[in-house]
């Protein structure tokens, strides 16, 4: 008797096992395959990230009309301060060729740490925004995304005008006139067909080779507002909504290089 | 109202072409003299329609038949060659591509065979090559068939301007547009009938769809008022609509489009902004409007945003 329980004991325990084991693998499901199986070790380690929305906010559409072109914003729940600010956002899209995106270190004098941008996506995935606070804790918010063949979809139709526009970068202001001490919203359009390297010319069996804007950086007053290194996932015409604070009036500096060493630069007056 | 005199004088006769085996099967309507159309229908590729969802046809001369536009899968493109062969004894010398999208092109390979030309816009074969690996994976994934590199039948003679091809007592005259609906879009006009068969530069019921550029697209289409038609033929609509008033529709929504977006850019809004809030009012006007309209909005949008430039 007592051994027979103890026997029924250890295959409801083995069956309970099973059932957790299986439980969690439906819970989680495939989509957390790629970040469990070895992205979060890559990029992260053994370090503890907070899920949630406490300190950034991830949004997403969950159907992406355009794959090689899905709008996304990523908004911070705290305000820059010299004492407590979000350092980086890292941006993981799990299912990606590349799934490292950017990371995009920000600093009190942003003002704000967020940022909007138009991405790849690949396949069905979930997107992941891991802001570094300056404590050094990490804190994640993901959003699902269906989308297939944004990192191979053909190059833009019009390969010969982007490239004669290549380097070419604006800024946009919320604003005409800054509002001093606060945080501004600000636009910066860069023309570059930021080519993902995966898409292949069926004819010639060649590849056309990456090209992409692999740095970013936002400087007011020669102050850093925000850098960052992008990788393919971003789309063609890079395109960053982020904040800066003006003290006062000044210049509004982008500087970007890409993956083949050019550099372009461009700038724009701050008035109050 | 302008009266099409052909579309009087002819009535439309639909064809069902009997089958010598179970796929091949297409009804034609003879839309002009010498001019069939087959029908397509106003839905999204899928396994079930299997691409087969675009007007496709053919105009025959006394010396030479040529095909316009192939079909969604290469089944119907053989439905087509064999539509012809039952319909006239005159050979097919000519398969002319009107783009490269996959609804007009995945039958190529049934009229591959020596005599046959292929004709397509000279930027035709490089939209075929950057596209290919793409489109067969989505071909496999949403039409259920596989598609090797030979369905991917390039132009032999590229148009880069306009080409007059003769077809014995008919001269088609074939023109080569800048980006519009894609990068390869190309137009035939038989003189004859007066017919401008404008593939998918002319959209009907469908909702448009800009994968090209929209200022492209509507200055295409003040060239095209210009041409002296009574019968359009558009990609996806009806096999024939009277001309120019055929193009008004299209020509409404992408104008709005354009004034709206315009709009949203120079007041610093955003893309997601624009791709929730824009053209909503042509809603009811379009049959697959919410399958397409947000993704025209986002590649408008991106196109808009550097058009000073």
């Amino acid at each position: 008797m007592k051994r027979s329980k103890t026997f029924s004991n250890g295959l409801w325990i083995a069956l309970a096992y099973l059932l957790a084991l299986t439980g969690f693998a439906f819970a989680a499901g495939e989509e957390e395959a790629a970040w469990n199986g070895g992205l979060r070790q890559k990029f992260f380690g053994d370090r503890p990230i907070e899920e949630g929305n406490q300190i950034v906010e991830l949004t997403a559409p969950y159907r992406a009309e355009d794959p090689a072109l899905v709008p996304i914003q990523i908004s911070s729940k705290i305000p820059q301060t010299k004492d407590r600010f979000i350092k980086t956002v890292t941006l993981i899209i799990d299912n990606n060729p590349v799934p490292f995106s950017g990371i995009f270190h920000f600093t009190p004098e942003s003002g704000k740490a967020d940022l909007a941008m138009r991405v790849r996506v690949n396949a069905y995935t979930h997107i992941r925004a891991i802001a570094e606070t300056n404590d050094g804790k990490l804190y994640m918010n993901k959003a699902f995304v269906k989308a297939s063949g944004g990192c191979s979809a053909p190059i833009g139709t019009d390969l010969e005008a982007a490239m004669a526009r290549m380097g070419k970068m604006k800024f946009k202001l919320d604003n005409e006139k800054a509002v001093l001490r606060q945080p501004n919203l600000a636009q910066l359009l860069i023309s570059h067909p930021n080519i993902t390297g995966l898409q292949m010319d069926q004819l010639t069996r060649m590849i056309k080779p990456a090209h992409f804007v692999e740095e970013v950086k936002v400087s007011f007053n020669d102050k850093p507002v925000l850098t960052a290194q992008t990788d393919i996932a971003i789309s063609a015409d890079p395109n960053f909504r982020f904040y800066f604070v003006p003290e006062t009036a000044g210049e509004l500096k982008a500087e970007i290089r890409d993956n083949k060493g050019n550099r372009f630069s461009a700038s724009q007056t701050v008035t109050p | 109202m302008k009266v099409p005199a052909i579309a009087l004088l002819l009535p439309f006769i639909a064809l069902n072409v009997p089958a010598r085996d179970d796929t091949s099967k297409i009804s034609l309507q003879q839309v002009a003299p010498g001019i069939y159309v087959h029908q397509g229908i106003h839905e999204l590729p899928d396994r079930h329609n299997r691409g087969e969802i675009a007007n496709i046809g053919f105009i025959v001369g006394q010396r030479c038949v040529a095909v316009i536009d192939t079909g969604g899968s290469p089944d119907q493109g053989r439905a087509l060659k064999k539509a012809v062969e039952s319909i006239t004894t005159t050979p097919i010398c000519y398969v002319i591509n009107t783009h490269v999208h996959p609804d007009h092109i995945y039958g190529n390979i049934a009229f591959k065979q020596p005599g046959v030309s292929f004709i397509g816009h000279h930027k035709l074969a490089e939209a075929m090559a950057m596209r290919a690996p793409f489109y067969r994976e989505k071909a496999e994934r949403d039409l259920g068939f596989g598609l090797e590199t030979e369905n991917f039948v390039p132009p032999d003679h590229p148009v880069r301007d306009t080409l007059v091809l003769e077809l014995g007592a008919r001269a088609l005259v074939l023109k080569a547009h800048r980006t519009a609906h894609t990068d390869s879009d190309l137009s035939i006009y038989d003189a004859r009938t007066k017919t401008l068969w404008l593939a998918d530069l002319l959209f009907m019921g469908h909702l448009p769809v800009i994968d090209g550029s929209l200022n492209g697209w509507l200055a295409t289409i003040e060239e095209l008022r210009k041409i002296d038609a009574e019968l359009a033929i558009p990609g996806h609509g009806p096999v024939s609509a009277d001309w120019p008033e055929a193009l008004e529709p299209e020509e409404r929504y992408l104008k709005t489009l354009q004034s709206e977006i315009r709009a949203f850019i120079k007041d610093g809004r955003t893309m997601e902004d624009a791709m929730a809030n824009v053209g909503l009012s042509a809603r009811g006007d379009w049959q697959l409007f919410d399958e397409f309209h947000k993704r025209n909005i986002s590649t408008a949008f991106a196109e808009l945003e550097w058009e000073d430039e």
